[in-house]
C-alpha cells in the first residue's frame, strides 16, 4: 500500500502497471519486463479473443473495476479508448495515474503504438525490437500479385469492415479486393445480406463461432449464405486482428494462405 | 360492408402488400427481374436473394401477422375485453422466454421442433395464468394487472437467460427478443412456423360460434349448447401454437392483436366469429406493412418491428384504456 | 307432461349448502312465479337445475347434454350482458345457436322465429339499431327477444322485470303468461309479489333455501306466510279487476 497514489512519471518506469483493455493486454504483455505487469483483463485469457491467451492466464486477471484495479494499487493503469469513462474517471479520482491507448487503424501506426507503449512502460528497447520483427514480418507477407480476387468479410449481425480499416488493409495486402470497401463502405458497419449475394463475392470470410445461441451468428448459417459460401469460404480468427498489434500478422498470413488457395 | 366482400377486399390488401414486400429491399433488383428470378429462377444471385431471403421473410410477416391478429381477436371474443391482445398480456414475453430457453440450453440444436415446442409452452403457461387470474368475470384492470405481472417475469427471466449466455452477442438481443424482427429469416424458419400455425388456426377458428354466444356472458353461452371448458381448452392450444410459433421465429411483436381487432370490429358488426378471419388477414395486412415500414425508413439497419407497431398501438391503447374507464368497466 | 322436474337437489356455495332436497315439477302451460326474500337461493335454484353449477340430486335439465338441454330450455341471466356494439338483430340471431349444425348459416325456419321474437317484443323498428347503445330497458326487451328466439318449450328468467318500467314490466309479465298459454312453460324469478300474484299461474316460495310454499298464488299468500318468510303485512283482494296484492308494512 505504500506505493499507492505514487506518480509514475516522476519516478522512473512504472513498477506495478495494471491493463483493463484487450489490447493494452497484448502490448504490454509482449513488452513488459518480468514482474512489472501485475494484472489483464479477464478477455485477454479467452482463447476466442486473445491471441495471447496462454500468456495471459499467467497474470491475475481483472474484470476492469475501478476498486478492484485500486485495490491491485497499480501505480499505472492502461486503458483503451473504448473503456468506460466512468471506469477511467473513478480511478483517476481514486489519485491512479491511467493512460489510454489510441487504437491504432492502420498498419503504419503499429510501430508508433509499440514505441508509445515501450515509453510509458520505460522498455523502450524491447519496443524496437518488437517494431523490428513487425516490420520483417510484414515485409516478409507482402508479395505481388495479378489476380485480385474479390472477397467480404461477414460477421455476426451482417457486420463486415469498409475502406480505411486494419481489416481492410490486411485484406489488400494479402491480395484481395475488399468488396465492402468497393462499394463505398468506410469504417465497420453492416452490409445486408442480400447486397453480399448480389455482389457474388469470390471469397467469404468469417470469424469462428462463440458457444450458446444468438439470433446475430444466425446470419451466417441462412441458406443463402451457404449458397454462397459452396463458391469458397475461409475463417480467419477474431482474436488475430482484434487489436492493431503485432498480432495481425497472424491474420495477415492467414489471408495469404487463403489467397493462394484461391483459382 | 358485406362480409365475403370485406374478406375479399383484406385478401387484396395482403397480396398487394406481400407483393410490394418482395420488390423492397437493399439489393436494389427492379421488379420485372425481382419477378424473373422469384418465379423462373433467372439469375444466380437474384434467385438467391428473391427466393432464400426476401420470400421467407414476406411469408413470415403474412403468417405471423396472420397469427397474432387471430390471436387478439380469439382472446378478445373469449375473455369480452378488447384489451386483450398476447404481446400485452405476456403470451409473446412467455413465448419468447421458452424460446430463449430452447436456444440458451442447446435443446433447440437437438432436435428440430425443440424451438417452437419450447415456445409454445411458454405461452400456455402464460395463456393459462392469464384465464385462471382474469377469465371468469375478471375486469380489464384485472386483465391488464395479471398481464403486466407476466410480461414482466417473462421479461425478466429472458434478460436473465441471455445474460448467462456464454455468447457474446446473446445479451444484445434482448431487445430483438421484446420487440421483434424478420431480418434475414429463412425458409428454414417458414416450415418450422408453418404447421404449428395451421393446427392453431384450425383450432382457433372452431371458436366463432362459441365466441359469439359469449357475448351475452358465460352463463348464457352455456345454455346455448356452449362448451366452455372446451372452449378455454382450444382457446389455450390454439393461441399457444400460433403465438408461439411465430414468437420462436420473429421474438415478440406486440399491438397487432390490439389495433387491427379495434379497427375492423365495427366493420363486422363487432361479431367475434367474423372478426377471427377478418382479423387473421387484417393482422397479416399490418404486419407486411410494418416489415415494408422498417426497411424503408432504416434500410441499413434492423429497426425493430414492434417499435413501429406500439408506435401506433400504444395510443390506441391508452384510447381504450380510457374508453373503458369511462364506460366504468 | 313435464318440462322441469327436480328431485331432492342440493347445491352448495362454499361449504354451506344453500339448497336443501328441493323437489319439484313444471309442466306445460305454466308460468311459475319464484319468489323470496334476497339470498332464499331462487338464482342458485336456476341455475343447479339448468347444470351450470355443482348439485346433487336430479334435475332433468342438468341430465341432458349441452346441445338437447339447449333446446329444452332458454335462460335469461339476471346480469344484461352485451359485450360488444352489435345491432339487434345479430343479438337475437345468437338464440338459434342451438338450431344450427356447425357452419350453418340461419336458414328460413330460423328467420321465422327471430321475426316472431322481435315481433312480440315490439323492436321491429330497432333491428339494424346497436343493442349496447339502448337505454336499459330496450336492452332488456332485446336479450327477452333473444330467449323467445331460442324458441323451447322451458324459459327461465332470472328478475327478468328488474330495471324496467311498469309498462314493460306487466307488458313482459302478459307475454310470459301468453306464452305459457301456447302450451310452453316459463319460471321466472320476481320480487314483486303483485305482479307474481296477478300473472303468475303458480308461485313457489323459497326461504333460506328451502321450499316454503308452492301452489296458485291466491292459495300460498297466505298472512301467515307473508310474515313467516317475508316479515311483512299485505292487503289481499280479488275483485273484477283480477287479484290485487299491495304490501304494507314490515312485521318486526
Amino acid at each position: 500500500m505504500v506505493l499507492c497514489g505514487a506518480t509514475a512519471s516522476s519516478a522512473g518506469p512504472p513498477e506495478r502497471v495494471v491493463s483493463i483493455n484487450l489490447c493494452t493486454d497484448q502490448l504490454a504483455i509482449m513488452l513488459a519486463a518480468p514482474g512489472q505487469l501485475v494484472s489483464v483483463s479477464h478477455i485477454a485469457a479467452d482463447p476466442r479473443v486473445s491471441p495471447q491467451a496462454a500468456e495471459a492466464a499467467r497474470f491475475r486477471l481483472n474484470y476492469g473495476q475501478a476498486e478492484e484495479v485500486h485495490a491491485m494499487a497499480p501505480d499505472l493503469v492502461l486503458a483503451g479508448p473504448y473503456t468506460s469513462r466512468y471506469t477511467v474517471g473513478l480511478l483517476r479520482r481514486l489519485g491512479v495515474e491511467v493512460r489510454e491507448l489510441p487504437l491504432a487503424d492502420r498498419l503504419q501506426d503499429i510501430p508508433e503504438t509499440i514505441s508509445q507503449m515501450g515509453a510509458w512502460l520505460g522498455r523502450e528497447r524491447a519496443a524496437e525490437a518488437l517494431i523490428d520483427d513487425f516490420n520483417e514480418g510484414l515485409a516478409a507477407l507482402t508479395s505481388e500479385t495479378d489476380l485480385r480476387p474479390r472477397a467480404v468479410l461477414h460477421y455476426a449481425n451482417n457486420y463486415t469492415s469498409g475502406g480505411g480499416t486494419l481489416a481492410n488493409e490486411l485484406l489488400n495486402l494479402a491480395g484481395f479486393i475488399n468488396i465492402a470497401a468497393e462499394e463505398g463502405l468506410r469504417g465497420g458497419g453492416t452490409l445486408p445480406m442480400e447486397r453480399i449475394v448480389m455482389l457474388a463475392p469470390d471469397l467469404v470470410i468469417s470469424g469462428q463461432r462463440y458457444p450458446g445461441e444468438s439470433r446475430a451468428e444466425a446470419v451466417l448459417d441462412h441458406p443463402a449464405m451457404i449458397a454462397l459460401r459452396e463458391r469458397r469460404v475461409g475463417g480467419v480468427s477474431d482474436a488475430d486482428w482484434v487489436c492493431g498489434t503485432p498480432n495481425v500478422l497472424r491474420a495477415l498470413a492467414r489471408l495469404v494462405a487463403l489467397r493462394a488457395e484461391v483459382r | 360492408m358485406r362480409f365475403p366482400l370485406l374478406l375479399g377486399v383484406l385478401a387484396l390488401l395482403v397480396a398487394g402488400l406481400f407483393a410490394a414486400s418482395l420488390l423492397v429491399g437493399p439489393a436494389g433488383i427492379v421488379p420485372a427481374r425481382a419477378l424473373a428470378a422469384l418465379i423462373r429462377g433467372e439469375g444466380v444471385a437474384e434467385t438467391l436473394v428473391m427466393r432464400e431471403i426476401r420470400l421467407p421473410r414476406a411469408l413470415l410477416a403474412a403468417m405471423i401477422g396472420a397469427s397474432l391478429g387471430l390471436a387478439g381477436a380469439a382472446m378478445q371474443g373469449y375473455l369480452r375485453n378488447p384489451l386483450a391482445e398476447p404481446g400485452l398480456i405476456g403470451i409473446s414475453g412467455s413465448a419468447a422466454l421458452g424460446a430463449v430457453l430452447a436456444l440458451q440450453t442447446g435443446v433447440a440444436a437437438a432436435f428440430v421442433l425443440a424451438l417452437p415446442l419450447a415456445a409454445m409452452a411458454g405461452a400456455v403457461v402464460a395463456v393459462g395464468l392469464i384465464l385462471l387470474l382474469a377469465g371468469r368475470s375478471g375486469g380489464s384492470i384485472t386483465l391488464i394487472l395479471a398481464g403486466i405481472a407476466v410480461s414482466a417475469m417473462a421479461g425478466a427471466l429472458t434478460a436473465l437467460v441471455l445474460n448467462l449466455s456464454p455468447n457474446p452477442f446473446a445479451a444484445a438481443e434482448i431487445v430483438f427478443w421484446m420487440m421483434g424482427s424478420l431480418a434475414d429469416r429463412s425458409m428454414t424458419h417458414v416450415w418450422l412456423a408453418l404447421p404449428f400455425m395451421v393446427v392453431g388456426g384450425a383450432l382457433l377458428a372452431t371458436l366463432g360460434r362459441g365466441l359469439d354466444a359469449l357475448t351475452l356472458g358465460e352463463d348464457a353461452a352455456a345454455t346455448l349448447g356452449v362448451s366452455l371448458t372446451r372452449m378455454r381448452l382450444v382457446l389455450i392450444g390454439g393461441t399457444a401454437c400460433v403465438v408461439g410459433a411465430g414468437t420462436a421465429i420473429s421474438g415478440a411483436i406486440g399491438f397487432i392483436g390490439l389495433v387491427v381487432p379495434h379497427i375492423l370490429r365495427p366493420v363486422v358488426g363487432a361479431r367475434p366469429s367474423r372478426l377471427l378471419a377478418a382479423s387473421a388477414l387484417g393482422g397479416a395486412a399490418m404486419l407486411l406493412a410494418a416489415d415494408i415500414a422498417v426497411r424503408l425508413i432504416l434500410p441499413e439497419r434492423d429497426l425493430k418491428l414492434g417499435v413501429l407497431t406500439a408506435l401506433v398501438g400504444a395510443p390506441l391503447f391508452l384510447h381504450l384504456i380510457y374508453r373503458t374507464r369511462r364506460e366504468g368497466l | 307432461m313435464a318440462l322441469l322436474t327436480l328431485s331432492n337437489l342440493y347445491a352448495a356455495r362454499g361449504p354451506c349448502d344453500v339448497l336443501h332436497d328441493i323437489s319439484l315439477s313444471v309442466a306445460a302451460g305454466e308460468f311459475v312465479g319464484l319468489l323470496g326474500p334476497n339470498g332464499a337461493g331462487k338464482t342458485t335454484l336456476m341455475r343447479a337445475a339448468l347444470g351450470l353449477m355443482q348439485s346433487r340430486g336430479q334435475s332433468n335439465l342438468a341430465a341432458l347434454d349441452r346441445r338437447a338441454r339447449a333446446r329444452a330450455v332458454a335462460w335469461l341471466p339476471q346480469a344484461r350482458e352485451i359485450a360488444w356494439p352489435m345491432d339487434v338483430e345479430t343479438v337475437i340471431t345468437l338464440g338459434r345457436a342451438p338450431h344450427l349444425a356447425p357452419g350453418q348459416c340461419p336458414g328460413a325456419e330460423d328467420r321465422v322465429a327471430i321475426d316472431a321474437a322481435i315481433t312480440r317484443m315490439g323492436l321491429d323498428g330497432f333491428r339494424t339499431r346497436i343493442a349496447t347503445q339502448l337505454s336499459g330497458g330496450e336492452q332488456a326487451r332485446v336479450l327477452i327477444a333473444r330467449a323467445l328466439a331460442q324458441d323451447t318449450p322451458l324459459l327461465m328468467a332470472d328478475e327478468p322485470t328488474a330495471g324496467l318500467d311498469p309498462g314493460s314490466q306487466i307488458g313482459l309479465m302478459e307475454l310470459f303468461a301468453q306464452t305459457a298459454r301456447e302450451g310452453r312453460a316459463v319460471v321466472a324469478s320476481l320480487h314483486d309479489l303483485g305482479l307474481a300474484v296477478r300473472h303468475c299461474t303458480r308461485v313457489v316460495v323459497l326461504d333460506r333455501g328451502r321450499i316454503a310454499a308452492d301452489g296458485a298464488p291466491d292459495a300460498v299468500m297466505s298472512p301467515d306466510l307473508l310474515a313467516r318468510v317475508f316479515h311483512i303485512t299485505a292487503h289481499f283482494a280479488s275483485g273484477p279487476e283480477g287479484p290485487v296484492f299491495q304490501p304494507l308494512g314490515l312485521i318486526r
